[in-house]
């Protein structure tokens, strides 16, 4: 009976004008473009410099500033208020105000105080810039003897912690969305209810649906993966089986969650507003763009709640780190835990009767 | 269950505090074409659901071919074949595709379902459409295909809910010829209606109005008991006092 | 005329009816915009620290003590192996790895004597899980920061940065500064305290002046409490908007066309314009509810300022809802399924939105190409435009352009929704 059900999945897909291409294409797009936008790196802040003091000094210190990747100095004025001005025209993101006698001090060795002010409205560059500022600021005095290793990323590039994350995103796009979609577009089609009056089990006909899930979200993994390697040249650290195995797990679970929604939907417009709503939580929530850490602890513990989040640990840390499954144990159990309680979910939440 | 394919006494069926299907009882033979005629809205398709375990009643009790419709609804499904008022087979599948799958559904096995397929499209005049999308069809021809796959697996009951809603006169008339080649071979044909002129191929009817039964017979016992030429003055007679519409 | 206004009225009833679509229509946006508003936050915190120590000295003791005290950081244990401690940063637990010579005591004693370097000999070293390459360059500055104020704050170490020429100063805050640069801080150890490294007013600051150095004093304009709610909102509702009204709109003429009620407007007499007109009209309805509620929430839940004209936000806001629900209705008219049409308008719009609007990544910091196409995003304009309004509490006339250009992109995609619904029409 299941094999029947598979075949007509298969085929209605197949046949469907839209998503064959949409599976492709998506990840295509998103793995040629995105990759290239996420960075936070912050470069090319500008900067407005007021020096009052106008010494050698000073003027080294505005050079050491405008020769660091991060800063360009547009202009130095005299006063402040002036500085200010191009911030509020929006010609600057970061005031540094020198006072008079900086020279005076830092030759009598005493301390000088250097005002950043940063227009902190677009959060990141605010945050980041006045970071980077003071990092150089404070390295005017350093002869800091710390040396620093930056493990698993010693080139501190932002697009290997991307990667692995748009791979997850896409997978828990297209998993979730599409099954969302499903078990609801036959209802306003009609078709559920002969497959109704029939003999069919709930858990087989759950779980043809899902199966064609499985077959999308490894079809993606594909196109990501070697998209990742053949433009971006990178290639997890560690055992490609355990992506697979996360990728596995992880899809019986989103797909679920797709297929729980449509089952409680009366329209398809509801499911995808529905779905929306959840997929948005699980990017903006699960540490995907920002650090869970950062958030408030009622945050984390939504965060941890939420199946992406595992997810997108394992995928990094594959990628990244190299773990192994033992390395990923607390991950993988939340994973199994997820997809067997939504699983379950999906197939007791689908009624055959009004 | 002893003779009868169908057995239900009182069964009610409420949504809030509107009663769709009012302490309704009646038994319908092995072998018989059962006529469940009633206006738009008299709580024939809700009566209709109930039997084919798409809905829990109320209240009320009833066996259909055998199996309790409150415990046994999986079982019943097994027995039965059902066709929608609403088309509601696969518009993005072939004609064969379909039939295929509801054939594996029900368990016809792999090597029987093929031949099958052929000698119904056969029948049909279909053969020539096997490989045809059937959301290109005619409706008319729909509707037969949505019988041929009803039937296909040699249900003990077929419920037909308005079956011939919105075809042409002669395609009605070649489907009723189905219907009869259906209840030759001892299938039990349940099937509602608003066409009164089809009642009177029936072997007994019932006639709903506001969720109860108020008629219950065969056609010319009607007709005498309600003095009445034909099923559309009885219907016309019975429909009259409906105060839901 | 009167064609029109019955028109509207069935596509209110419409919508009205199912109650269920139009619950989750207004839940939903204020959930997220508290959940996310909240919950958004680049500023790093939690980080979690292993000491790797041969011996464990008093100097080690107290520095840890320094580190634990400190809001940001957190010891999650103290190892004599740094395998071990590099075991814990593969399995993600710790973020990054402080190791220390053995023999510091020792060495800051004599050193003392000889007023040479201790550490340059065996250095103080950082191993920092790089992985996010973003926090990883925040976190060892605020760990190398925390460092420098125990050397310079102890007298026993201080001399170490008097050798290396100018000392090191990790502009550990005082109350003094905390007033002059960011006067506005309410809650101390947010803004500067975070960058200074430590939080305001510890100590540390007593051997201010071994030599000149320079104290960063950073002063965060415009949201002086780095309160994450107040950059992020602008941004959440700029998505969230775009993407909600499109996904209203973009089902509508589509399940039309599905349902085969589409041959009755074909064969009515009534104006593809209006037809669009009075599709949009009721969820141009909800959506004003949906950005009062919203405007509500950031005012008195988030503590967005809201300090430019309120007159002038909602009127852009409303542009911009006019444009989003005309995106639908584009989208609508291109595709041939409901399916194609909510996935359009969903999914494959949330990552554009997210990405290439700056509502979490720069958009200066994207390369040339990249930044031309953000600006064929909607949410772009309207994200600024919101920043400058609610947040800056700037004019108008600092808006007019992002005004100009969502009206025209509004102006255009009714035109091309327009010109699509008649050719399907005739």
């Amino acid at each position: 009976m299941l094999k029947y059900l598979i075949e007509k999945e298969f085929k209605q897909f197949f046949r469907n004008s839209f998503l064959p291409r949409l599976i492709i294409v998506f990840p295509i797009m998103i793995m040629l473009v995105m990759p290239w936008v996420a960075t936070l790196d912050i470069r090319g802040v500008n900067v407005t410099v007021a020096d009052s003091d106008r010494s050698t000094l000073s003027s080294r210190l505005i050079e050491k500033i405008n020769a660091s990747e991060y800063f360009s100095v547009r202009r130095v004025t005299l006063s402040y208020a002036d500085a200010l001005e191009d911030v509020d025209d929006g010609l600057s993101d970061l005031v540094l105000d020198i006072p008079s006698g900086y020279a005076d001090s830092l030759g009598r060795g005493k301390s000088c105080k250097i005002l950043v002010a940063v227009n902190a409205v677009n959060g990141t560059k605010g945050y980041l810039g006045g970071n980077y500022m003071a990092g150089i600021l404070s390295g005017t005095g350093a002869g800091v003897d710390v040396s620093v290793l930056n493990m698993y990323n010693p080139t501190l590039n932002y697009r290997q912690f991307m990667i692995p994350a748009f791979l997850a995103v896409l997978i828990m796009m297209l998993c979730g969305f599409l099954p969302a979609l499903n078990i609801v577009s036959e209802k306003e089609k009609g078709t559920i209810e002969q497959i109704n009056v029939t003999p069919v089990g709930k858990f087989q006909f759950i779980f043809a649906k899902l199966i064609p899930y499985w077959l999308i979200g490894f079809v993606v993994l594909a196109i990501c993966f070697l998209l990742g390697w053949l433009v971006y040249g990178y290639l997890p650290a560690g055992s490609f089986i355990v992506i697979l195995a996360g990728t596995f797990v992880f899809i019986l679970g989103i797909s679920s969650i797709g297929l729980i929604i449509s089952n409680y939907s009366q329209s398809m417009q509801q499911s995808m507003l529905v779905m929306f709503f959840f997929i948005l939580i699980f990017n903006l929530m699960s540490g995907l763009f920002t650090p869970v850490r950062s958030m408030p602890g009622w945050a984390q513990t939504i965060a941890a709640c939420i199946p992406p989040k595992y997810f997108i640990e394992i995928l990094r840390g594959v990628y990244q780190r190299g773990c192994g499954f033992s390395d990923l144990g607390i991950q993988f159990a939340a994973l199994t835990i997820f997809a067997v309680f939504f699983g379950l979910s999906a197939v007791l939440t689908y009624r055959k009767r009004a | 269950m002893g003779e009868n394919a169908i057995e239900v006494r009182n069964l009610t069926k409420r949504f809030g505090d509107f009663t769709a299907v009012d302490h309704i009882s009646f038994t319908v033979g092995k072998g018989e074409i059962f006529g469940f005629l009633g206006a738009n809205g008299a709580g024939k398709s809700t009566a209709m659901k109930i039997l084919c375990g798409l809905s829990l009643p109320t209240e009320g009790e009833g066996t259909v071919a055998g199996y309790d419709i409150l415990k046994e609804t999986e079982s019943i499904k097994k027995s039965i074949g059902y066709m929608s008022q609403r088309f509601s087979l696969y518009d993005d599948l072939t004609v064969a595709e379909n039939i295929r799958l509801y054939a594996g559904i029900y368990g016809v096995s792999d090597k029987e379902i093929s031949p099958r397929t052929d000698k119904v499209l056969a029948n049909l005049d279909f053969t020539a459409e096997k490989n045809t999308m059937v959301g290109s069809l005619p409706l008319g021809w729909k509707q037969k295909l949505a019988f041929s796959v009803a039937v296909f697996h040699h249900p003990k009951i077929v419920f037909l809910d308005e079956p011939t809603g919105g075809v042409d006169p002669v395609t009605r008339r070649q489907f009723w010829e189905m219907i009869y080649k259906t209840a030759d071979k001892g299938i039990t044909v349940f099937v509602t209606t608003h066409y009164m002129d089809e009642a009177e191929y029936c072997d007994r009817v019932s006639i709903m109005v506001d969720g109860r039964i108020e008629a219950l017979g065969s056609p010319s016992a009607l007709k005498s008991g309600f003095g009445a030429n034909n099923m559309d003055d009885v219907f016309q007679k019975l429909a009259r006092k409906a105060e839901r519409g | 005329m009167g064609s029109r206004v019955t028109f509207v009225k069935k596509e209110f009833f419409h919508i009205l009816r199912d109650k269920r679509t139009m619950l989750i229509l207004i839940i939903m946006p204020i959930v997220e915009i508290i959940l996310f508003g909240f919950a958004i936050s680049v500023e790093i915190q939690g980080i979690n620290i292993a000491v790797v120590t041969s011996d464990m000295g008093e100097t080690v003791r107290k520095i840890e003590e320094k580190i634990d005290a400190n809001p940001y950081f957190k010891i999650a244990g103290t190892f004599y192996s740094q395998d071990e401690a590099l075991k814990m940063m593969r399995v993600g637990k710790i973020d990054m790895i402080l190791r220390f010579p053995s023999g510091l005591d020792r060495k800051i004693l004599s050193s003392n004597h000889e007023r040479k370097s201790v550490l340059s000999a065996s250095p103080v070293r950082i191993i920092v899980d790089a992985s996010n390459p973003n926090t990883a360059v925040t976190e060892q500055m605020y760990l190398k920061n925390v460092l420098m104020s125990c050397f310079s704050g102890e007298g026993a170490v201080a001399a170490y940065g008097i050798t290396s020429g100018i000392s090191f100063e990790t502009s550990a805050v005082t109350p003094e500064e905390t007033v002059r640069g960011t006067s506005a801080v309410a809650s101390s150890g947010t803004a500067s305290g975070m960058i200074g490294g430590t939080p305001a007013g510890t100590s540390g600051v007593a051997s201010i002046g071994h030599e000149g150095n320079v104290v960063p004093d950073i002063r965060l304009m415009y949201n002086p409490g780095m309160q994450s709610s107040y950059n992020f909102v602008p941004g959440i509702m700029g998505m969230i908007m775009i993407i909600i009204c499109a996904m209203m709109t973009s089902v509508s003429i589509v399940r039309e066309k599905e349902n085969g009620t589409m041959e009755v407007l074909l064969v009515s007499p009534v104006k593809p314009l209006t037809v669009i007109i009075s599709k949009m009209i009721p969820y141009f309805v909800i959506s004003s509810i949906n950005l009062a509620v919203i405007l509500l929430l950031a005012k008195f839940v988030l503590a967005v300022p809201l300090s430019g004209s309120l007159f002038w936000t909602c009127a852009i806001s409303m542009v911009y809802i006019i444009l989003s629900l005309a995106l639908g209705m584009l989208i609508s008219t291109l595709v041939k399924t409901q399916a194609a049409a909510m996935l359009s308008s969903a999914m494959l719009l949330l990552l554009p939105v997210i990405m290439l609007s700056g509502m979490i990544f720069p958009i200066e910091s994207e390369p040339h190409f990249f930044q031309w196409i953000s600006m064929t995003v909607p949410a772009r304009w309207y994200i600024s435009a919101m920043r400058k309004l609610m947040v800056e509490g700037q004019q108008l006339s600092a808006v007019l352009p992002e005004l100009g250009i969502l009206s025209g992109m509004a102006v255009l995609l009714i035109s091309v929704a327009l010109f699509n619904l008649k050719s399907r029409l005739e």
